[in-house]
C-alpha cells in the first residue's frame, strides 16, 4: 500500500495519534440571483425564505448563548450581546425586506448585514471589533441557509487534531482547548499564532503543511510536531510505535524533577510568564519556580482611568502570594500607540512600535508609573517572595537611570530593565551599571534588530530566534552580565525552545522565562547537558550562516533528544 | 410625544456593556422608544446594531423620545439609567 505522509515544520514537539477535524473555510457571498423558482406563486415563495431567514439568525442566536452558558463569565457577556445583535429588529426588518423585493434567504442576510456593517465601519476604529463580529454573525446565518458547515472551529464532541488553512486569534478563543490533540495548518511558520498557542498548551504542531486543510474529516494522522511528519491513515505498527514514543516522552515529563540546574548543576532559575492571576496555578502546576516576566497591562487595559492603588495592590499580592520564597519580576505597564489608554493621552502615531510605548509612555506620565510602583512595593512588603521590577523599552543607560530613580524608595529586591531595542543590548555594560539585571524580550529585540514589524506574518523568518545575529546580541548582553556580577534573564518564545534554552545558558543567561507548558522539557533537556557543552553549542549558533544551520548544528550535538520526543 | 434629554453617564458611552444594558430594558418597556444625537434622525433604541451606529461616546447628549400610555415613566427610567456610569461592574 503506498504510503501518504505530509510533511510541514514541527513548531511544538510531541507525538499524538487522533482523527482530524477540518476547519470550514470562508463562506462564500450568496449569488444575487433570486431563490431558486419554486411551483408556488413569488408571494409564497418570498414568505418561506423570510421564515427560513429568521430561522437561522434565530438558531445562530440561540447557539451563542447556550455556548455562553457553557463558558460563563466575561465571554457569556460578549456571546450574549452577539445573539442580541442576531436579535435585532431592525435586521429582522431589512431582511424582510430584502426577501420581498424578491432576494433568496441567505442574499437578504448578506445584504442586510451589509448595511450595519458600513454605517458601524464608519463610526470610526472602535468599532472595528463589532464589525468583525457582525460578519462573524453574518457568516453562520449564511453558511446554515446554505447548507455548509458552520464558519470557525469544530465541534466533533470527542478529542480531535484541528487541521485548518491558517488559524487567527479570533479562530481559537472559541476552541474547547482541552479537546485539542494537535494541531496541523497549511500556512504559518514557526512563529505564527498556531504555534504558539500549541507551545502554550503543550499539544504537537504542524505548520506550514501543504494539504493540511485538505484532510479528511474524522481521518487518523499521527502528527510529529518534532520532524513536522503528518502520516495519514497510518497502518497499526505505525500507530503503536507513535504511541510507544508518546509514553516516552510522557514517561520521561512526568518523572521528579529538581529545580533548574545544567548537569554539572550550575543554576538556571526556571519560570513562567504570566499576565495576571489567572495563569498561576498553570505555572504551579508545571513546578515554575518564580515568574520571569509578570504582565501588567490586564489591569489597565479597557478602562478610562488607571486602576486604583488598592485593586493594583491586591492584583499584584494575589501573584506573588504563589511564590513564597521565589522571584517575582515585575514589568510595568507597557502600552503605545497600538494599545491606547485614554490615562496615557498617547496620539496616533505612524509606526507605534517606534513611538512612545513602553518606559517612554511612563514617562509622559510619571504619576501612572508612580502609583503603579506604589502599589508593587505595599504588595512586596507583605509577600515572603522576592519581588523584583523592571520597565519595558528601555533605549540607554540614562533611561534605566531614571527608572531606579522612580522605583528607589520602593521596597523591591531588585530594580532592572528590559532590554528589547539594539542600542540597549549594544550598551548592555553601561546599562547595567544602572541596573541591578537584565531581562531579555527576544521576540522585540528580533523586530527592531531586523526592522521587521512583528505583526505582518510576511516579515514572520525574522522573528526566528535563531537568527545568529540576534543571539550576538543576547550574547553580548550575557557577557555585560557577567562581568558586572548580575542576573540576566531571557523571557521571549526562544527561552521555551528547548534547544535554544541550551544555547541561551551557554551565551551567559542565568534564567528563562517562558509559558509554562515548556518548563518541562527545558529542565529536562538542561539536567542532560553540562555548562561547557551549552557554551559549545553557544559557539556553534554564532558560528551558523544561518538559523537553519544553526537550528541543525544543536540538534545534532545535543544529548538525549530522542525519548523526550523533541 | 414624550421627550428627554440625557447624557451618557459611562465613558465608553452607548457601547458594549452600557449598550447592552440600554437596548435590553428598551425591549422590555411597554413603548416604543426612538434615540438620535447631534439633532440627527432618530432611530429604534430597542436595535442594538442602530444604536451601536450612533456611536454615542461619554459625556455626549442624547434625545429619548417615545409615545402612547406610560410613555414618560418609561422615559424617567431610561434617563436615570443611561446618566448612570456603567463602567465598573457592580461587582468591581
Amino acid at each position: 500500500m503506498a504510503e501518504r505522509f505530509l510533511q510541514g515544520v514541527g513548531v511544538s514537539p510531541g507525538v499524538v495519534v487522533g482523527p482530524v477535524a477540518v476547519m470550514a473555510g470562508e463562506v462564500p457571498e450568496p449569488s444575487p440571483g433570486p431563490p431558486a423558482a419554486g411551483a408556488g406563486a413569488a408571494e409564497a415563495e418570498a414568505e418561506a425564505e423570510a421564515r427560513a431567514a429568521a430561522a437561522a439568525l434565530e438558531a445562530v442566536a440561540s447557539d451563542l448563548e447556550a455556548a455562553g452558558l457553557a463558558v460563563g463569565g466575561e465571554v457569556r457577556e460578549v456571546l450574549e450581546a452577539q445573539a442580541m445583535m442576531a436579535r435585532d429588529p431592525g435586521l429582522a426588518g431589512s431582511v424582510e425586506r430584502l426577501v420581498g423585493q424578491g432576494r433568496s434567504a441567505a442574499r437578504a442576510v448578506w445584504e442586510a448585514f451589509g448595511t450595519y456593517r458600513e454605517a458601524l465601519a464608519g463610526a470610526g476604529e472602535y468599532m472595528a471589533a463589532r464589525v468583525a463580529d457582525l460578519d462573524d454573525l453574518r457568516d453562520r446565518a449564511v453558511a446554515r441557509l446554505s447548507g455548509l458547515p458552520a464558519p470557525g472551529v469544530p465541534d466533533p464532541g470527542h478529542p480531535f487534531v484541528l487541521a485548518a488553512e491558517d488559524l487567527a486569534p479570533a479562530d481559537t478563543a472559541a476552541l474547547d482547548r482541552r479537546k485539542v490533540l494537535a494541531f496541523v495548518t497549511e500556512q504559518g511558520g514557526p512563529t505564527s499564532h498556531t504555534a504558539i498557542l500549541a507551545r502554550a498548551l503543550g499539544v504537537p504542531a504542524v505548520v506550514g503543511c501543504g494539504g493540511a486543510a485538505g484532510l479528511a474529516d474524522g481521518v487518523t494522522v499521527i502528527v510529529d510536531g518534532t520532524s513536522g511528519v503528518v502520516r495519514v491513515a497510518p497502518a497499526a505498527a505505525e500507530v503503536a510505535e507513535a504511541e510507544r514514543r508518546a509514553g516516552a516522552r510522557r514517561a520521561a515529563r512526568s518523572a521528579p524533577s529538581g529545580p533548574g540546574a545544567t548537569a554539572d548543576g550550575h543554576r538556571i532559575d526556571l519560570l513562567a510568564n504570566v499576565g495576571g492571576p489567572r495563569d498561576v496555578p498553570a505555572a504551579l502546576a508545571a513546578g515554575a519556580e518564580g515568574v520571569g516576566l509578570f504582565r501588567t497591562e490586564f489591569l489597565f487595559l479597557d478602562r478610562a482611568d488607571p486602576p486604583a492603588p488598592d485593586e493594583q495592590q491586591s492584583a499584584y499580592a494575589e501573584v506573588f502570594e504563589a511564590f513564597p520564597g521565589g522571584k517575582v519580576v515585575v514589568r510595568t505597564l507597557d502600552a503605545g500607540a497600538d494599545k491606547p489608554l485614554a490615562f496615557l493621552n498617547l496620539r496616533d502615531e505612524p509606526n507605534p512600535a517606534l513611538g512612545q510605548r513602553g518606559l517612554r509612555a511612563l514617562r509622559r506620565a510619571p504619576e501612572v508609573l508612580a502609583a503603579q510602583l506604589e502599589a508593587v512595593g505595599r504588595a512586596a512588603a507583605a509577600s515572603r517572595a522576592s519581588v523584583w521590577v523592571m520597565a519595558p523599552m528601555v533605549a540607554s543607560a540614562a533611561e534605566a537611570a531614571w527608572f531606579r530613580e522612580q522605583a528607589r524608595r520602593q521596597p523591591v529586591d531588585r530594580v532592572g530593565v528590559m532590554i528589547e531595542i539594539p542600542a540597549a543590548a549594544l550598551s548592555a555594560g553601561a546599562v547595567l551599571a544602572e541596573a541591578d539585571f537584565a531581562s531579555i524580550g527576544t521576540n522585540d529585540l528580533a523586530q527592531y534588530t531586523f526592522a521587521a514589524d512583528r505583526e505582518v506574518s510576511a516579515l514572520a523568518p525574522f522573528q526566528d530566534p535563531w537568527q545568529p545575529v540576534l543571539l550576538e546580541l543576547v550574547a553580548r548582553v550575557g557577557e555585560a552580565g557577567r562581568a558586572a556580577g548580575k542576573p540576566v534573564g531571557v523571557c521571549g518564545e526562544a527561552a521555551g525552545d528547548p534547544l535554544l534554552a541550551l544555547v541561551l545558558v551557554g551565551l551567559g543567561v542565568t534564567s528563562l522565562s517562558m509559558g509554562p507548558a515548556a518548563l518541562a522539557d527545558v529542565r529536562l533537556l538542561l539536567a542532560r547537558h553540562t555548562l561547557a557543552e551549552c557554551r559549545t553549542l553557544a559557539e556553534r549558533v554564532l558560528a551558523a550562516p544561518d538559523p537553519e544551520t544553526a537550528r541543525t548544528s544543536v540538534r545534532s550535538l545535543a544529548n538525549g533528544l530522542d525519548d523526550l520526543g523533541l | 410625544m414624550a421627550e428627554r434629554r440625557a447624557v451618557v453617564g459611562s465613558k465608553v458611552g452607548l457601547h458594549a456593556r452600557p449598550a447592552a444594558l440600554f437596548v435590553r430594558t428598551v425591549a422590555k418597556l411597554p413603548v416604543k422608544v426612538t434615540v438620535a444625537k447631534d439633532g440627527k434622525d432618530p432611530v429604534d433604541a430597542a436595535s442594538i446594531l442602530a444604536v451601536l451606529a450612533l456611536d454615542v461616546r461619554g459625556g455626549e447628549e442624547i434625545v429619548l423620545a417615545a409615545d402612547g400610555d406610560g410613555a414618560e415613566q418609561a422615559l424617567d427610567e431610561l434617563v436615570a439609567l443611561v446618566e448612570t456610569d456603567h463602567d465598573v461592574p457592580a461587582s468591581g
